[in-house]
């Protein structure tokens, strides 16, 4: 039931019209960081703010809504996401990707291949990729108009120095169209090769930052490594102890306090659909 | 030596806008490394450095003295592309284009001569320096922002500068913050020369350091400057600095250049006012 006391979709029009403006400038310059007056939400920054200006924006009465957060539709953020939007703008809601038109998602690309009449919309926390390395953002705006990237392999050349191999696991960077380096909000290295050619648009929305940046359908996103130790999209090398996949990406689910852990896919949707045989 | 041959013709009292050599003898090469004609900074209403020109042929090490005040470090940042001279032109060799004014260069440009042609060692090395970053990744820096993506090579490449500045080479994945104050100066000179720079700016590079370690990193960037034909830009207020290490001194006071030659010529027997009390200050042990 939609709450009368808000406009659709929570956010006022002139808002969202902001913000619009900002997605089509984030599309047309394909990683690039665009800003935008992110507004106050009624959830604390780090719980999705970004997400939810890029969605409400987003968000028309016929389209179906999934939000997922580490996968799973059935956590408090993803819980509480959607019903805000149940309560705010009444859209249909869901929790089958295949049925979804806009997705909103925290850390994971659904396992199921997305298809050219979806939307995911990331929750970045941190859009800046060179955030921890170059504290200015005058620099990193300066190293970005210029694409003077090499600061970010000496961010890979120091995992390699002190783990042996890029032991970057997840936000891991990644060139878009082969122009902007871009992180990918702190989704599973996994999930990177998912960006790739990716026939959904994709968008990330980062509230504290102000920022939005996109990824249009069919573009092409190279994760970036060294020639001697390439990019390796890796998860646990367990099957899923639910469902028997062993293709889609895994939590370490502890179970007792004796050691005993279990492997489960992160992909709840996609673990239930599985399970009956239908993935 | 061609250079002091060239540089015997300098005027001693050159004037600030006509310090370079009419003429080269035929064995010194055709062009200077560095040109630069009447660079002049203003803060405002003050003088930065004012009309300063001077050529730095390849090879060469200019020391530039004076007290704190005097334009020293702001014609250093205006010849390195940090600050924006308000008038004059500093015209450097390049190896791709030959002769190019940088300050007309488009700042992509600049930034990749910055970090091929050209070393900045700064005088805290905290500024020159990641401090995040362990010592092999703050050499393999300039490498990996030209191009290099192998990272066995890099590493190498990054070991090998490190013996080259006397740093033992296990501590290549330690953080500049567990070195030593000298170790530390050492290492951003490595980080610097390792993409094979033509020519570095040096802004106080013993500052701060004891006696002792000063006297080692002198030798060591003696060593480097002969073997690698390095040219330099010295900025110093050391005068047993420039006498180790320059061929040329400069003598800048209130943003101008007062006088030039030689530097033992300068040293042992100075003209102008200023640098005759410059050197009768320094303490006697």
């Amino acid at each position: 039931m939609t709450d009368q006391a808000y406009n659709f979709a929570y956010l006022d029009e002139d808002t969202k019209r902001m913000i619009r403006r900002a997605i089509l400038k984030a599309i047309a310059i394909p990683g690039y960081q665009v800003p935008f007056a992110s507004r106050e939400m009624p959830m604390p920054y780090g719980w999705g703010t970004g997400g939810v200006q890029v969605t409400a924006a987003t968000l028309v009465p016929e389209d179906v809504l999934k939000v997922i957060d580490q996968g799973a539709d059935d956590t408090t953020n993803a819980v509480s996401i959607r019903k805000f939007f149940q309560r705010t703008a009444g859209v249909a809601t869901t929790e089958r990707t295949r049925d979804a038109t806009v997705i909103q998602t925290r850390h994971r690309i659904p396992e199921t291949p997305l298809t050219e009449d979806q939307i995911l919309v990331y929750q970045v926390p941190i859009p800046e990729p060179m955030r921890f390395l170059e504290p200015r953002e005058t620099e990193t705006r300066r190293i970005h108009a210029l694409a003077d990237y090499g600061l970010m392999q000496v961010r890979l050349y120091e995992d390699i120095a002190r783990h042996g191999e890029i032991a970057t696991s997840y936000a891991y960077p990644v060139e878009v169209a082969g122009r902007y380096v871009m992180d990918p909000s702190p989704i599973p290295k996994f999930d990177n090769p998912k960006l790739d050619d990716c026939p959904a648009i994709q968008l990330f929305g980062a509230g504290r930052e102000q920022r939005i940046h996109a990824v249009p359908p069919y573009t092409r996103i190279r994760s970036l490594d060294f020639e001697d130790h390439p990019f390796i999209a890796s998860k646990a090398d367990h099957a899923c102890a639910l469902c028997g996949s062993r293709k889609s990406y895994l939590d370490e689910v502890i179970t007792d306090d004796a050691g005993g852990r279990m492997f489960v896919c992160s992909d709840t949707d996609f673990c239930a659909e599985n399970a009956k045989g239908d993935a | 030596m061609a250079l002091t041959e060239a540089l015997e013709e300098t005027a001693r009292h050159a004037a600030p806008d006509d310090a370079a050599p009419d003429a080269a003898p035929d064995q010194a090469p055709a062009t200077p490394l560095l040109r630069v004609k009447g660079v002049t900074k203003m803060y405002g209403g003050r003088i930065g450095c004012a009309a300063v020109s001077f050529d730095l042929w390849p090879g060469e090490v200019l020391g530039i003295v004076g007290e704190s005040g005097s334009g020293k470090s702001t014609l250093l940042g205006c010849l390195s592309g940090q600050l924006r001279p308000d008038a004059g032109e500093v015209i450097f060799d390049t190896s791709a284009q030959g002769p190019v004014d940088t300050l007309k260069l488009a700042e992509p440009q600049r930034r990749l001569l910055a970090r091929t042609d050209w070393a900045f060692v700064h005088q805290n090395p905290r500024d020159g320096l990641r401090m995040g970053v362990s010592a092999g990744g703050n050499v393999g820096e300039r490498l990996m922002a030209t191009g290099a993506r192998h990272y066995g090579r890099i590493r190498a490449s990054a070991e090998d500068w490190l013996g080259r500045v006397e740093i033992d080479p296990t501590r290549i994945d330690d953080r500049p913050r567990q070195f030593s104050g000298g170790m530390q100066q050492r290492l951003q000179i490595a980080r610097n020369l390792v993409s094979g720079p033509r020519l570095v700016f040096m802004d106080e590079p013993t500052g701060g350091l004891d006696v002792s370690v000063q006297a080692r990193l002198l030798d060591l960037l003696r060593g480097l400057v002969r073997d690698m034909g390095l040219s330099a830009v010295l900025v110093t207020h050391d005068l047993a600095v420039v006498r180790l290490l320059a061929d040329r001194l400069m003598v800048m006071k209130g943003g101008r250049v007062v006088e030039a030659g030689l530097t033992d010529q300068v040293l042992d027997d100075p003209q102008h006012a200023y640098t005759q009390l410059l050197v009768s200050s320094v303490l006697q042990v």
